[in-house]
């Protein structure tokens, strides 16, 4: 026997419960020797594996470690992989969307020089009129003429199984090969699938084409050259050569999944059928949506349904006979469905596709037809939008109809061209024997980590087969996570959310009151609820709604007070092994003993790595569930009055009532396509619609104890605690409960002050507690701000919140704008942004709302900052009592530099252009003191821009009767004549990597532009990836083994344009320095740059006490302040001035306070502490550099005489 | 010279112990102790408290995502030890390193933990073990037999545990010292570590709220353990090490002669570096010579309160006649 065939004959499979993600970088990591990567949602995850295998020591199936390397961007990361490649290593990379838009050039030049390698790809929307981060196929679609193979997974057994028929047939073609499978539904849905081991790697992978690989690369020792430059005498013959590559390519991918089910049992090939073999309707398409449609028309066959579904596994090079082939004789219509838009195309993609090999081989006699088939074209899912077996049922009885609807899109309800197909959703394809639950938690509770485990226990204990998928929030704070598990005898193909649970959990009591949950149960299922209230009292506190459905649906009512099982327990606010435990012991999916004892296994699995301590308590936590678990006798009839509220107030204005409270209330996928803006276009002011209720706890304000120093307004994430100056006649009948006193302030004396919280916005993470300085004399462990039960004063701070925005704001011109203080006076037009709790850049975003909001452009960069700004339902970027405020909009990851230097090219360019024609325009100039003014004013401060406002206001007045074209576009101009403030605002992976080549020619071109860099020293946004802001030592994601150079030093690089303002704040260690640069940066004609040392969650920090980390950050010497004032330098004055002193604190007492360094010591210890000293030398030298910089005298030499 | 002693039954080239603390956290460090002249080494101690706390902090600052679906997770999954393995491998290391004893030192706060943790110190190679039994009487109902009924439960359990040598490092806090010696000697406790010290709380009258500093101890701080090492030296049978306010050869050289059978320093190692421990050899090894003892082992315990020409400074009448002095 050979070894091949032992291979075959001695093959133990192994049975695993993952993702997509996890299953590609199963495969990825062990076929390849370098992986270059750079962090996208949903693909960053396949990296993050791949970089932790490596720094585990993991091998590949050759015996060595892969390089796992992080680039700037993903041009870069497509930049090194051809290098590499090119170098002769096998070589890959995971992207998706605007990242693999970003590789499209490298794309075509990898496989213009034939060049075998892979990409993963979980496919992914492109930003248009929106970002989105969920799946479609317009990324993969973007590059279809790269030349590159495109091979399609529909389910996680396909995704590993395909990952490894791509890294297979990219050496046996010489094509580079693109797999792809959805985001989200198959990056992250979690199956139990069969791993291939790395012999079953070996038997497929064939050595002597890896040789060959070898061979064709760039060595000194057989030189040659690639990458020449042709003329138009030889450049297409040379185009041409690879013809014979692309034509052999299907039948050499075929070979190879032939080879793949001798190993497998698994037969792929390159279009499959499934369903009737007498079908006359088909429906053909890729994906995970094909894996519904399996589903769908296995249901619809087994009722004499002739229907079928072609799935297409190779999508390029497209063979037009296999797809042919694929179709039954029988077939009369085919509906072809696309999950991507090709607007003002003839149709979309694969429609085009299908329709051209019908159409071809019919037209030669090649197809098996006996009349030329009907073939229509559709859209579905975009955008993770769900498709549901009810959905493919309708558009295969639209192909039933004489003429059946062509260009049709179903899933929404387009009601501007009335293109939609309509759909039953009431027909579903659930089986009975099927445990489906959904599970209602909260991010912070950890609901789906359990969940997981759950699955796992089921998908690696039982013969059964699970699925899991789990859906998030668009908030960061607060987030529900919903959790959509099914347990089933048979692979589960049901690539949708479950909609008929028989399972509904909900381990929140609050959400009672804001979800309709139980409209997903079924007639008797059973629902099991987190109640702090027991099983005697629970039924009459809940809402009228919920009531009614228990009863209607005759479900089975269980209730457990998980959180005192928790606190008992020392589990905090974490109820997950307590909510699980219940769910095993209610569903009897294994018997109870059996389920505990695998759940302590799982938690074993979970919380070893952090101590027996941890272990110990959940597992306490376990034991303690059962005697808490209660089932309720549910009453006959309803008893409750409470109502479920509306999502947004009656108040609030028409768009947000029809739009933006419908999402809000979770009910988006019901709003038709009229519904919305054309081109992405949406009002501010909105977040503070959404009132969220999500702080136990608030702030309470003591009045006799405050200082009124405005700390706490400072550094509030979510402008929930606010500052007020009043007159006291604006006083008219105050809410009883309303607190104010006497502002303390010679200048504005006789004025009231007042702090007030939004406690319906709170996010209840204490910063402002934590922060303030004014204790009680008497008991000082009591502070003019403690936190407090925000339930019983929820109605009467919202009443006081009210009548707080209702009194009037203090003139700006009055406050002095550079305190702490003053700053806080101001409007905040930030507010209740979807942040984390206690989020360490939110509180800078919100300063520079208050000190340039209403005349500023912000470009916001993709990340953090994008999608708290940006992400729908609501907008917290919002106006003042004038209507103005910031107007923003971001571009693209890569360019936020450049797109906001854009802001200030066309706003200099009006400004100008309104100055020419100020001072030549007859019905302006006949005002000459006017005229005077506007163009003499310099705009230095807030009363002098007052004062040019109203100066613009007069002048339109002037023009608005004008009627020569000159006045009239004076009139579209002359806003500009008041000073705009340019802000470009990002995180430290769009500064300090993917926007660096921008940024960099944005400070260098001189224009009066801010920049503002929220540092968190990592990707934050996609999960705490490294970034060259990374310091040195820390874990991130992509530096699994520690951070091992230091952080790139942008202040210096900076600095040394010389005419760059340049600032270093960090809001905890010294907020008074920080409102100052923010003042300064913007009122320097030129440049500036404010890199903010913003906490993050990704630090492994309490985020309550996040301002005394900044603070120990610039006490140890690792983030000095400074600010460097080109304007001095003018002066003959050093422009550089620190701000902070010399490090006073070791760089372990900073470190050490975070897991981000800690981590490391439990660890690579050894490597942790040479870091550590490495790191340690790095400040105090840096500390000296910048010392001996801001003491060197700027006087210049005598200039050398002229001979 | 000869400066040998014996400690807990092990054989020291010399009396100077480096106490517990974080100058013996790593092999390098203690490597550098030995080249110096240390006579034995106490590891830094084993927290189980610590453990604890920092399975809390990884767990809560780890285990708050899942809620956003662009970030599951903010941090690498990488394999951690959190839990003895660290401090074993330490002890496991630096037995293979050094050739002076290593003595492990460990402090728990669960019962089972004590004598967990010891075993595996134990198994790692320690040459003996020190136990840092601390408890803050903070309870008002709990009296001082029941707290001394704690300390030695504990004692009685480790000492069950383990075969190698075992010492116990006591805190002044103490109402009848001798007695608690004498008990922790009776449950076959090798030897006592005199005086443990403690950080104290400070008040910051700026920020309102009670502070916490690190105060390295006095020459003058030595004279505590002196004190009750020479009223117990012959009348409790147990090994005695001097502890705090150790800062030169003298100070060593009265410890000793006090009773003690080592002397432990470590603030003064802080100030003055490792090397310090061959200046206060040399010192100590110069005033044998010019007292013309033959080896150090002769002058141990000469000055105890049994042997010292004035027994009763040891006691209170002393304390009266210093009081009427001044007066």
């Amino acid at each position: 026997m050979s070894s091949v065939d032992s291979a075959v004959k001695d093959r133990r499979p192994t049975l695993v419960t993952i993702d997509g993600n996890t299953a590609v970088a199963h495969v990825a990591h062990a076929c390849s020797e370098v992986i270059a990567i750079y962090p996208i949602t949903p693909s960053s995850v396949m990296g993050e594996i791949s970089d932790e295998k490596s720094a585990r020591g993991e091998k590949n199936i050759y015996g060595t470690i892969p390089f796992v390397c992080e680039m700037q961007s993903e041009g870069g990361a497509s930049g090194a992989v051809h290098g590499s490649l090119q170098a002769g290593a096998l070589t890959t990379t995971f992207t998706c969307s605007q990242g693999l838009l970003l590789m499209i050039p490298n794309m075509f030049k990898i496989a213009g020089e034939l060049t075998s390698a892979v990409f993963h790809v979980s496919a992914r929307a492109v930003a248009t009129h929106a970002l989105s981060i969920f799946g479609d196929h317009s990324d993969v679609m973007a590059t279809r003429t790269t030349g590159w193979a495109h091979l399609v997974s529909g389910s996680i057994q396909e995704v590993m199984d395909m990952s490894m028929i791509a890294h297979t047939a990219t050496l046996e073609t010489r094509l580079p090969f693109l797999h792809y499978f959805d985001g989200f539904r198959s990056s992250h849905e979690v199956q139990k699938i069969e791993e291939l081991s790395f012999d079953d790697m070996r038997y497929m992978l064939n050595e002597d084409l890896i040789a060959a690989h070898r061979a064709r690369a760039l060595s000194p020792d057989h030189p040659v050259m690639r990458g020449s430059a042709q003329n138009p005498d030889v450049f297409w013959q040379g185009r041409e050569t690879c013809n014979p590559y692309y034509i052999a390519c299907p039948d050499k991918v075929q070979k190879t999944m032939d080879k793949f089910a001798k190993l497998t049992g698994r037969q792929y090939h390159l279009f499959d059928y499934v369903g009737a073999p007498d079908a006359e309707r088909v429906v053909i398409m890729m994906g995970s949506g094909a894996e519904c449609a399996h589903e769908a028309v296995e249901a619809l066959v087994a009722k004499g349904e002739k229907v079928g579904l072609v799935k297409v596994r190779l999508y390029r090079p497209f063979s037009v006979q296999d797809c042919v082939n694929a179709f039954p004789a029988t077939v009369k219509a085919i509906a072809v469905l696309d999950r991507t838009k090709e607007p003002g195309g003839a149709a979309d993609p694969l429609y085009c596709d299908v329709q051209t090999a019908i159409a071809e081989l019919f037209a030669d006699g090649k197809t098996p037809f006996k009349a030329m088939p009907r073939v229509v074209g559709g859209r579905y899912g975009m955008g993770s939008k769900e498709f549901s077996p009810a959905q493919v049922r309708a558009v295969l009885d639209n192909l039933k109809k004489p003429q059946p609807r062509n260009h049709f899109v179903v899933g929404i309800v387009e009601d501007v061209t009335h293109s939609s197909l309509e759909y039953d959703d009431s027909w579903s394809t659930e089986q009975d024997d099927v445990v489906r639950g959904i599970f209602y938690g909260l991010g912070s509770d950890g609901t789906v980590g359990a969940n997981k485990n759950s699955i796992k226990i089921i998908g690696e204990e039982t013969d059964g087969y699970a699925q899991g998928y789990f859906v998030y929030d668009s908030k960061k704070a607060g987030s529900m996570t919903v959790s959509h598990l099914r347990f089933g005898p048979r692979p589960i193909r049901s690539t949708y959310l479950i909609t008929r649970a028989n399972f509904v959990g909900c381990h929140q009591f609050f959400f009672l009151e804001k979800f309709d949950m139980l409209k997903q149960a079924v007639d008797g299922a059973t629902f099991l609820l987190n109640s702090q209230y027991g099983p005697d009292e629970v039924w009459d506190k809940m809402p009228k709604l919920v009531q009614q459905r228990i009863l209607e649906k005759k479900l089975k009512f269980y209730c457990i007070d998980a959180y005192k099982v928790a606190k008992a327990t020392g589990m905090g606010g974490r109820i997950n092994s307590i909510m699980q435990t219940c769910f095993f012991a209610i569903s009897g999916i294994l018997p109870r003993e059996e389920a505990i004892a695998k759940i302590k296994v799982a938690i074993k699995k979970t919380y070893g790595s952090k101590g027996d301590a941890i272990v110990e308590k959940n597992w306490k936590s376990v034991d303690q569930t059962l005697e808490n678990l209660h089932e309720v006798k549910v009453p006959g009839k309803i008893s409750s009055l409470i109502e479920m509220p509306p999502a947004v107030s009656d108040k609030a204005p028409k768009f947000v009532k029809e739009v933006t409270g419908v999402m809000v209330a979770g009910l988006g996928d019901s709003l038709p396509v009229s519904k919305f803006p054309v081109d992405g276009t949406y009002p501010l002011s909105t977040a503070r619609w959404e009132k969220r209720n999500i702080a136990l706890e608030i702030p309470y304000w003591d009045k006799d104890i405050c200082i009124q120093c405005g700390k706490c307004a400072m550094v509030c994430p979510h402008a929930a605690i606010r500052t007020k100056v009043f007159p006291p006649d604006a006083l008219k009948d105050p809410p009883k409960t309303f607190q104010y006193m006497d502002f303390k302030d010679r200048e504005l004396a006789g004025m009231k002050y007042s702090i007030q919280v939004f406690a319906e916005d709170c996010t209840g993470c204490e910063a402002c507690v934590f922060i303030c300085p004014a204790k009680d004399k008497k008991n000082p462990s009591r502070k003019s701000l403690n936190m407090g039960d925000q339930i019983s004063v929820r109605m009467q701070e919202r009443e006081n919140a009210e009548y707080f925005l209702k009194l009037p704001d203090v003139d700006r011109d009055k406050v002095k704008q550079d305190t702490v203080k003053g700053s806080q006076l101001l409007v905040p037009l930030f507010e209740f942004s979807g942040a984390c709790a206690g989020c360490g850049e939110t509180p800078y975003y919100k300063l520079l709302t208050q000190l340039f909001g209403d005349r500023a452009l912000i470009s916001n960069a993709t990340g953090c900052s994008s999608i708290y700004t940006g992400n729908l339902p609501t907008t917290p970027l919002c106006t003042n009592n004038e209507g103005r405020g910031p107007s923003w909009s971001n571009s693209l990851f890569e360019d936020n530099a450049e797109f906001g230097f854009g802001f200030r090219l066309a706003v200099d360019k009006f400004d100008e252009q309104a100055r020419e024609l100020v001072a030549r325009v007859p019905v302006a100039t006949s005002h000459p003191q006017l005229v005077e003014a506007i163009l003499g004013a310099k705009q230095v401060g807030e009363p002098e821009i007052f004062a040019q406002r109203a100066r613009v206001a007069e002048l339109k007045k002037v023009l608005a009767s004008a009627t020569d074209l000159e006045s009239k576009r004076l009139l579209t101009l002359a806003d500009y004549l008041v000073k705009k403030s340019v802000w470009i605002v990002g995180g430290d992976g769009w500064a300090y990597d993917i926007g660096y080549g921008g940024l960099d020619h944005v400070l260098a071109a001189g224009r009066n532009v801010n920049l503002l860099v929220l540092d968190t020293e990592v990707y934050s946004n996609t999960g705490g990836q490294m970034s060259k802001s990374t310091p040195l030592g820390a874990v991130a994601k992509f530096a699994a083994g520690g951070k091992p150079i230091k952080k790139k030093d942008m202040g210096l690089i900076a600095m040394s344009y010389g005419y760059v303002y340049v600032a270093t704040v960090a809001m905890g260690a010294n907020d008074l320095q920080t409102v100052k640069a923010f003042i300064e940066a913007e009122a320097y004609d030129g440049p500036s740059i404010i890199l903010a040392y913003s906490t993050c969650i990704a630090h492994g920090i309490d985020m309550k006490s996040g301002m005394d980390n900044q603070k120990r950050a610039v006490e140890c010497g690792h983030w000095p302040l400074y600010r460097y004032n080109p304007a001095l330098a003018a002066e003959g004055k050093n422009p550089l001035k620190l701000d902070s002193k010399a490090p006073k604190i070791s760089y372990e007492a900073y470190a050490y306070q975070e897991t981000r360094f800690k981590m490391l010591t439990k660890s690579k210890p050894e490597q942790a502490a040479k870091f550590l000293q490495q790191a340690s030398e790095n400040a105090l030298a840096k500390w000296k550099y910048l010392e001996q910089l801001a003491g060197m005298s700027y006087e210049l030499p005598a200039a050398p005489k002229t001979e | 010279m000869d400066l040998s002693t014996t400690y807990l039954g092990l054989k020291l080239r010399n009396p100077l112990v480096v106490s517990s603390s974080s100058l013996c956290d790593s092999v390098d460090k203690l490597k550098a102790l030995e080249e110096a002249g240390a006579g034995a080494v106490v590891l830094k101690s084993l927290f189980e408290e610590q453990i604890i706390l920092e399975g809390e902090q990884m767990d809560a600052t780890t285990s708050t995502a899942e809620s956003f679906p662009e970030a599951t997770s903010y941090f690498a999954d990488i394999p951690m030890e959190i839990g003895p393995q660290q401090y074993v491998a330490l002890v496991s290391k630096a037995k293979k390193a050094l050739g002076i004893p290593v003595i492990a030192s460990l402090n728990c706060v669960t019962a089972k933990n004590w004598a967990k943790y010891a075993r595996q110190i134990e198994s790692a190679g320690a040459d003996a073990l020190e136990l840092n039994v601390y408890f803050l009487p903070t309870d008002p109902s709990r009296t001082s037999a029941q707290i001394e009924g704690t300390y030695l439960q504990i004692v009685e359990q480790v000492r069950k545990t383990v075969d190698i040598p075992v010492a116990v490092k006591l805190s002044p806090f103490f109402t009848a010292i001798p007695h608690m010696v004498s008990e922790i000697s009776k449950r076959g406790v090798n030897g006592v570590v005199l005086f443990n010290r403690f950080y104290q709380p400070n008040l910051d009258l700026e920020e309102m709220k009670a502070s916490s500093q690190l105060h390295l101890s006095r020459p003058e701080d030595c004279l505590l353990p002196m004190r009750w090492i020479a009223l117990m030296y012959g009348r409790v049978k147990i090994d005695f090490a001097a502890t705090t306010g150790i800062h030169d050869g003298k100070s060593a050289l009265k410890v000793l002669m006090a009773g003690a059978n080592v002397a432990q320093v470590c603030s003064v190692l802080f100030k003055h570096k490792a090397q310090h421990l061959s200046v206060m050899l040399r010192d100590m090894e110069a005033w044998l010579k010019e007292k013309e003892y033959a080896s150090l082992s002769d002058i141990r315990g000469v000055l105890s309160q049994k042997t010292c020409p004035d027994p009763e400074a040891f006691e209170r009448a002393q304390y009266i006649k210093i009081i009427v002095g001044h007066d």
